[in-house]
Protein backbone atom coordinates (compact mmCIF):
# COMPACT_ATOMS: atom_id res chain seq x y z
CA UNK A 1 0.00 0.00 0.00
CA UNK A 2 2.77 2.37 0.86
CA UNK A 3 4.43 1.44 -2.40
CA UNK A 4 1.30 2.52 -4.25
CA UNK A 5 0.95 5.75 -2.33
CA UNK A 6 4.41 6.97 -2.92
CA UNK A 7 4.97 5.40 -6.31
CA UNK A 8 7.71 7.09 -8.18
CA UNK A 9 6.50 9.48 -10.82
CA UNK A 10 9.64 10.26 -12.64
CA UNK A 11 9.04 13.57 -14.27
CA UNK A 12 6.89 15.31 -11.72
CA UNK A 13 7.87 18.97 -11.45
CA UNK A 14 8.27 18.90 -7.71
CA UNK A 15 10.48 15.84 -7.88
CA UNK A 16 12.75 17.27 -10.55
CA UNK A 17 13.11 20.53 -8.68
CA UNK A 18 13.91 18.65 -5.47
CA UNK A 19 16.67 16.71 -7.19
CA UNK A 20 18.20 19.95 -8.42
CA UNK A 21 18.00 21.43 -4.94
CA UNK A 22 19.57 18.29 -3.48
CA UNK A 23 22.56 18.53 -5.75
CA UNK A 24 23.09 22.15 -4.75
CA UNK A 25 23.19 21.22 -1.09
CA UNK A 26 25.03 17.92 -1.39
CA UNK A 27 28.21 19.37 0.05
CA UNK A 28 26.56 20.26 3.37
CA UNK A 29 24.64 17.05 3.76
CA UNK A 30 27.61 14.93 4.72
CA UNK A 31 28.09 11.26 4.04
CA UNK A 32 24.78 9.51 3.95
CA UNK A 33 23.02 6.48 2.62
CA UNK A 34 20.05 7.99 0.80
CA UNK A 35 20.45 10.30 -2.15
CA UNK A 36 20.91 13.76 -0.73
CA UNK A 37 22.12 12.23 2.52
CA UNK A 38 20.51 11.98 5.91
CA UNK A 39 17.65 12.28 6.44
CA UNK A 40 15.79 10.71 3.52
CA UNK A 41 12.79 12.76 2.41
CA UNK A 42 9.37 12.00 1.01
CA UNK A 43 7.13 14.81 -0.16
CA UNK A 44 3.46 14.30 -0.92
CA UNK A 45 0.75 16.62 -2.15
CA UNK A 46 -2.95 16.64 -1.39
CA UNK A 47 -5.40 19.35 -2.42
CA UNK A 48 -5.29 20.79 1.12
CA UNK A 49 -1.64 20.52 2.07
CA UNK A 50 1.93 19.56 1.33
CA UNK A 51 3.27 16.75 3.52
CA UNK A 52 7.00 16.39 4.06
CA UNK A 53 8.38 13.34 5.87
CA UNK A 54 12.02 13.31 6.94
CA UNK A 55 13.25 9.91 8.11
CA UNK A 56 15.48 11.14 10.92
CA UNK A 57 15.66 8.74 13.84
CA UNK A 58 17.60 9.39 17.01
CA UNK A 59 17.18 13.15 17.28
CA UNK A 60 16.49 15.22 20.34
CA UNK A 61 13.23 16.95 19.30
CA UNK A 62 14.31 20.19 20.97
CA UNK A 63 17.24 20.50 18.58
CA UNK A 64 15.36 20.06 15.30
CA UNK A 65 15.10 23.21 13.18
CA UNK A 66 12.14 23.72 10.85
CA UNK A 67 12.28 27.01 8.95
CA UNK A 68 10.15 28.39 6.17
CA UNK A 69 11.49 31.29 4.15
CA UNK A 70 9.93 32.50 0.92
CA UNK A 71 8.51 29.12 0.04
CA UNK A 72 11.62 27.14 0.91
CA UNK A 73 11.27 24.72 3.81
CA UNK A 74 14.52 23.97 5.62
CA UNK A 75 14.96 21.02 8.00
CA UNK A 76 18.10 21.02 10.10
CA UNK A 77 19.61 19.50 13.20
CA UNK A 78 22.34 17.32 14.50
CA UNK A 79 22.43 13.60 15.14
CA UNK A 80 24.80 12.67 17.91
CA UNK A 81 26.32 9.23 17.65
CA UNK A 82 26.69 7.04 20.71
CA UNK A 83 30.06 6.20 19.25
CA UNK A 84 31.34 9.74 19.61
CA UNK A 85 35.02 9.23 20.11
CA UNK A 86 37.13 11.22 22.47
CA UNK A 87 40.86 10.85 22.75
CA UNK A 88 41.57 8.53 25.65
CA UNK A 89 44.32 6.15 26.59
CA UNK A 90 42.84 2.88 25.52
CA UNK A 91 44.92 0.06 24.19
CA UNK A 92 43.69 -2.45 21.72
CA UNK A 93 42.75 -2.51 18.10
CA UNK A 94 39.44 -0.73 18.23
CA UNK A 95 38.00 2.75 18.47
CA UNK A 96 37.43 4.14 21.92
CA UNK A 97 33.91 5.05 22.93
CA UNK A 98 34.93 7.12 25.90
CA UNK A 99 31.89 9.27 26.60
CA UNK A 100 30.55 8.22 29.97
CA UNK A 101 27.13 9.50 29.00
CA UNK A 102 27.02 7.28 25.94
CA UNK A 103 24.89 4.22 26.20
CA UNK A 104 27.82 1.92 25.54
CA UNK A 105 29.78 0.28 28.32
CA UNK A 106 33.13 1.88 28.10
CA UNK A 107 35.13 -0.08 30.63
CA UNK A 108 38.17 -1.39 28.87
CA UNK A 109 38.58 -1.56 25.14
CA UNK A 110 35.79 -1.55 22.60
CA UNK A 111 35.71 -2.73 19.01
CA UNK A 112 33.48 -1.11 16.44
CA UNK A 113 32.35 -3.86 14.07
CA UNK A 114 30.05 -1.77 11.97
CA UNK A 115 29.40 1.91 11.64
CA UNK A 116 26.77 2.70 9.03
CA UNK A 117 24.51 5.24 10.71
CA UNK A 118 24.89 8.87 9.92
CA UNK A 119 26.19 11.19 12.65
CA UNK A 120 26.66 14.91 12.55
CA UNK A 121 24.87 18.03 11.38
CA UNK A 122 22.42 17.96 8.53
CA UNK A 123 20.22 20.26 6.48
CA UNK A 124 17.68 19.35 3.80
CA UNK A 125 15.57 21.79 1.88
CA UNK A 126 12.30 21.48 0.03
CA UNK A 127 10.91 24.04 -2.35
CA UNK A 128 7.17 24.30 -1.80
CA UNK A 129 4.50 25.19 -4.36
CA UNK A 130 3.40 28.83 -4.63
CA UNK A 131 -0.03 28.29 -3.11
CA UNK A 132 1.09 27.33 0.41
CA UNK A 133 0.05 29.34 3.43
CA UNK A 134 3.18 30.08 5.48
CA UNK A 135 1.11 30.70 8.61
CA UNK A 136 -0.26 27.17 8.55
CA UNK A 137 2.70 24.92 9.24
CA UNK A 138 2.52 22.03 11.68
CA UNK A 139 5.58 19.97 12.53
CA UNK A 140 5.71 16.84 14.66
CA UNK A 141 8.30 14.20 15.44
CA UNK A 142 7.11 10.65 15.99
CA UNK A 143 9.00 7.34 15.90
CA UNK A 144 11.95 9.10 14.33
CA UNK A 145 10.01 10.66 11.45
CA UNK A 146 9.77 14.43 11.26
CA UNK A 147 6.45 15.30 9.63
CA UNK A 148 5.87 18.79 8.38
CA UNK A 149 2.44 19.64 7.06
CA UNK A 150 1.97 22.92 5.22
CA UNK A 151 -1.57 23.92 4.28
CA UNK A 152 -2.31 25.22 0.85
CA UNK A 153 -4.50 28.23 0.22
CA UNK A 154 -7.78 27.21 -1.36
CA UNK A 155 -7.96 28.10 -5.03
CA UNK A 156 -10.04 31.24 -5.54
CA UNK A 157 -13.50 30.36 -6.73
CA UNK A 158 -14.45 31.73 -10.13
CA UNK A 159 -16.93 34.59 -9.78
CA UNK A 160 -19.44 35.78 -12.23
CA UNK A 161 -19.57 39.54 -12.54
CA UNK A 162 -22.93 41.15 -13.22
CA UNK A 163 -23.21 43.77 -15.89
CA UNK A 164 -25.52 46.64 -15.14
CA UNK B 1 8.71 28.00 -9.32
CA UNK B 2 5.38 28.01 -11.08
CA UNK B 3 2.46 26.48 -9.30
CA UNK B 4 2.66 22.77 -9.49
CA UNK B 5 -0.58 21.39 -10.77
CA UNK B 6 -1.89 18.76 -8.40
CA UNK B 7 -0.77 15.60 -10.07
CA UNK B 8 -3.82 13.42 -10.39
CA UNK B 9 -2.70 9.87 -9.89
CA UNK B 10 -2.98 7.83 -13.03
CA UNK B 11 -4.83 5.17 -11.16
CA UNK B 12 -6.94 5.52 -8.05
CA UNK B 13 -4.79 2.85 -6.49
CA UNK B 14 -2.60 5.72 -5.39
CA UNK B 15 -5.30 7.14 -3.14
CA UNK B 16 -4.95 6.18 0.46
CA UNK B 17 -7.50 3.90 1.88
CA UNK B 18 -7.28 2.47 5.36
CA UNK B 19 -5.27 -0.37 4.02
CA UNK B 20 -6.84 -3.63 3.30
CA UNK B 21 -4.23 -4.55 0.77
CA UNK B 22 -4.78 -8.15 -0.18
CA UNK B 23 -2.71 -10.30 2.15
CA UNK B 24 -1.92 -12.59 -0.76
CA UNK B 25 -0.10 -9.84 -2.58
CA UNK B 26 1.67 -8.78 0.61
CA UNK B 27 2.88 -12.32 1.15
CA UNK B 28 4.06 -12.58 -2.42
CA UNK B 29 5.85 -9.30 -1.96
CA UNK B 30 7.57 -10.55 1.19
CA UNK B 31 9.22 -13.34 -0.76
CA UNK B 32 11.02 -10.90 -2.99
CA UNK B 33 14.48 -9.97 -1.85
CA UNK B 34 14.00 -6.28 -2.31
CA UNK B 35 10.75 -5.71 -0.49
CA UNK B 36 12.43 -4.63 2.73
CA UNK B 37 14.89 -1.92 3.64
CA UNK B 38 18.02 -3.09 5.40
CA UNK B 39 18.33 -0.64 8.28
CA UNK B 40 21.67 1.05 8.88
CA UNK B 41 23.38 -0.28 12.01
CA UNK B 42 26.23 0.46 14.36
CA UNK B 43 27.66 -2.56 16.17
CA UNK B 44 30.01 -2.16 19.10
CA UNK B 45 31.65 -4.89 21.11
CA UNK B 46 33.07 -4.32 24.56
CA UNK B 47 34.43 -6.67 27.19
CA UNK B 48 30.98 -7.39 28.62
CA UNK B 49 28.95 -7.84 25.47
CA UNK B 50 27.63 -6.46 22.22
CA UNK B 51 25.56 -3.33 21.58
CA UNK B 52 23.71 -2.84 18.32
CA UNK B 53 21.94 0.33 17.16
CA UNK B 54 19.57 0.19 14.19
CA UNK B 55 17.80 3.07 12.45
CA UNK B 56 14.12 2.22 12.09
CA UNK B 57 12.35 5.52 11.45
CA UNK B 58 8.58 5.27 11.25
CA UNK B 59 8.34 2.10 13.33
CA UNK B 60 6.22 2.18 16.48
CA UNK B 61 6.84 -0.28 19.31
CA UNK B 62 4.03 -2.64 18.23
CA UNK B 63 5.35 -3.06 14.68
CA UNK B 64 8.80 -4.20 15.74
CA UNK B 65 9.67 -7.88 15.86
CA UNK B 66 12.94 -8.99 17.30
CA UNK B 67 13.77 -12.65 17.52
CA UNK B 68 16.69 -14.93 18.10
CA UNK B 69 16.73 -18.03 15.97
CA UNK B 70 19.54 -20.31 17.16
CA UNK B 71 22.54 -18.12 16.52
CA UNK B 72 20.80 -15.51 14.38
CA UNK B 73 19.29 -12.26 15.48
CA UNK B 74 16.51 -11.14 13.17
CA UNK B 75 15.05 -7.64 13.13
CA UNK B 76 11.78 -7.21 11.28
CA UNK B 77 9.61 -4.13 11.37
CA UNK B 78 6.93 -2.28 9.50
CA UNK B 79 6.50 1.47 9.17
CA UNK B 80 3.30 3.06 10.27
CA UNK B 81 2.96 6.56 8.96
CA UNK B 82 -0.77 7.48 9.10
CA UNK B 83 -0.83 9.22 5.76
CA UNK B 84 -3.79 11.47 5.01
CA UNK B 85 -6.26 10.53 2.30
CA UNK B 86 -5.75 11.66 -1.26
CA UNK B 87 -2.00 12.11 -1.04
CA UNK B 88 -0.17 12.18 -4.37
CA UNK B 89 3.55 11.54 -4.68
CA UNK B 90 5.84 14.52 -5.08
CA UNK B 91 9.38 13.48 -4.29
CA UNK B 92 10.10 9.99 -3.01
CA UNK B 93 13.30 8.67 -1.47
CA UNK B 94 11.77 5.99 0.75
CA UNK B 95 9.36 3.79 -1.16
CA UNK B 96 9.37 0.60 0.86
CA UNK B 97 7.53 0.12 4.13
CA UNK B 98 9.29 -2.88 5.68
CA UNK B 99 12.62 -3.25 7.41
CA UNK B 100 14.50 -6.52 7.69
CA UNK B 101 18.00 -7.47 8.66
CA UNK B 102 19.60 -10.54 10.22
CA UNK B 103 22.86 -10.96 12.14
CA UNK B 104 24.84 -14.01 13.13
CA UNK B 105 25.71 -13.99 16.80
CA UNK B 106 29.00 -15.36 17.99
CA UNK B 107 28.96 -18.24 20.46
CA UNK B 108 30.38 -15.94 23.12
CA UNK B 109 27.10 -14.10 23.40
CA UNK B 110 24.35 -15.13 25.76
CA UNK B 111 21.24 -14.58 23.66
CA UNK B 112 18.92 -15.38 26.57
CA UNK B 113 20.02 -12.19 28.25
CA UNK B 114 19.16 -9.98 25.30
CA UNK B 115 17.52 -6.65 26.02
CA UNK B 116 16.22 -4.01 23.65
CA UNK B 117 14.66 -0.58 23.60
CA UNK B 118 13.15 1.56 20.87
CA UNK B 119 13.34 5.34 21.11
CA UNK B 120 12.54 7.89 18.41
CA UNK B 121 12.99 5.23 15.75
CA UNK B 122 16.35 3.96 17.03
CA UNK B 123 16.51 0.36 18.22
CA UNK B 124 19.20 -0.40 20.78
CA UNK B 125 19.92 -4.07 21.44
CA UNK B 126 22.26 -5.23 24.17
CA UNK B 127 23.54 -8.80 24.36
CA UNK B 128 25.93 -9.66 27.15
CA UNK B 129 28.68 -12.19 26.70
CA UNK B 130 28.26 -15.52 28.42
CA UNK B 131 29.62 -15.43 31.96
CA UNK B 132 32.36 -17.97 31.34
CA UNK B 133 33.77 -15.84 28.56
CA UNK B 134 34.06 -12.61 30.51
CA UNK B 135 37.51 -11.67 31.69
CA UNK B 136 38.03 -12.84 35.24
CA UNK B 137 40.85 -12.37 37.53
CA UNK B 138 42.08 -15.69 38.86
CA UNK B 139 43.79 -15.75 42.19
CA UNK B 140 46.90 -17.79 42.31
CA UNK B 141 47.59 -19.29 45.65
CA UNK B 142 51.12 -19.91 46.67
CA UNK B 143 51.61 -23.26 48.20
Amino acid sequence: MYRQLFARELFNDLDRFQREMSSLFEATAGRGVARGGYPALNVGLSPEAVEVHAFAPGLDPATIGVDLDRGVLSLSGERVSPLAAKPSATEGDGEAAAQPAASVASAGKTIVHQRERFAGKFRRVVSLPDDIDPEQVIASYKDGVLRVRVKRRPAPQPRRIDIH
Amino acid sequence: MSTTAVHTPATDAATVSASTSATASTQAARRRDDYAIQPAVDVIEDAQGLTLFADLPGVPREQLQLRVDQDRLVIEAEMQLDLPAGLAAGHVEVSRQFYRRAFTLSKELDADQISAELNHGVLRVRIPKAAHVQPRKIDVKLS
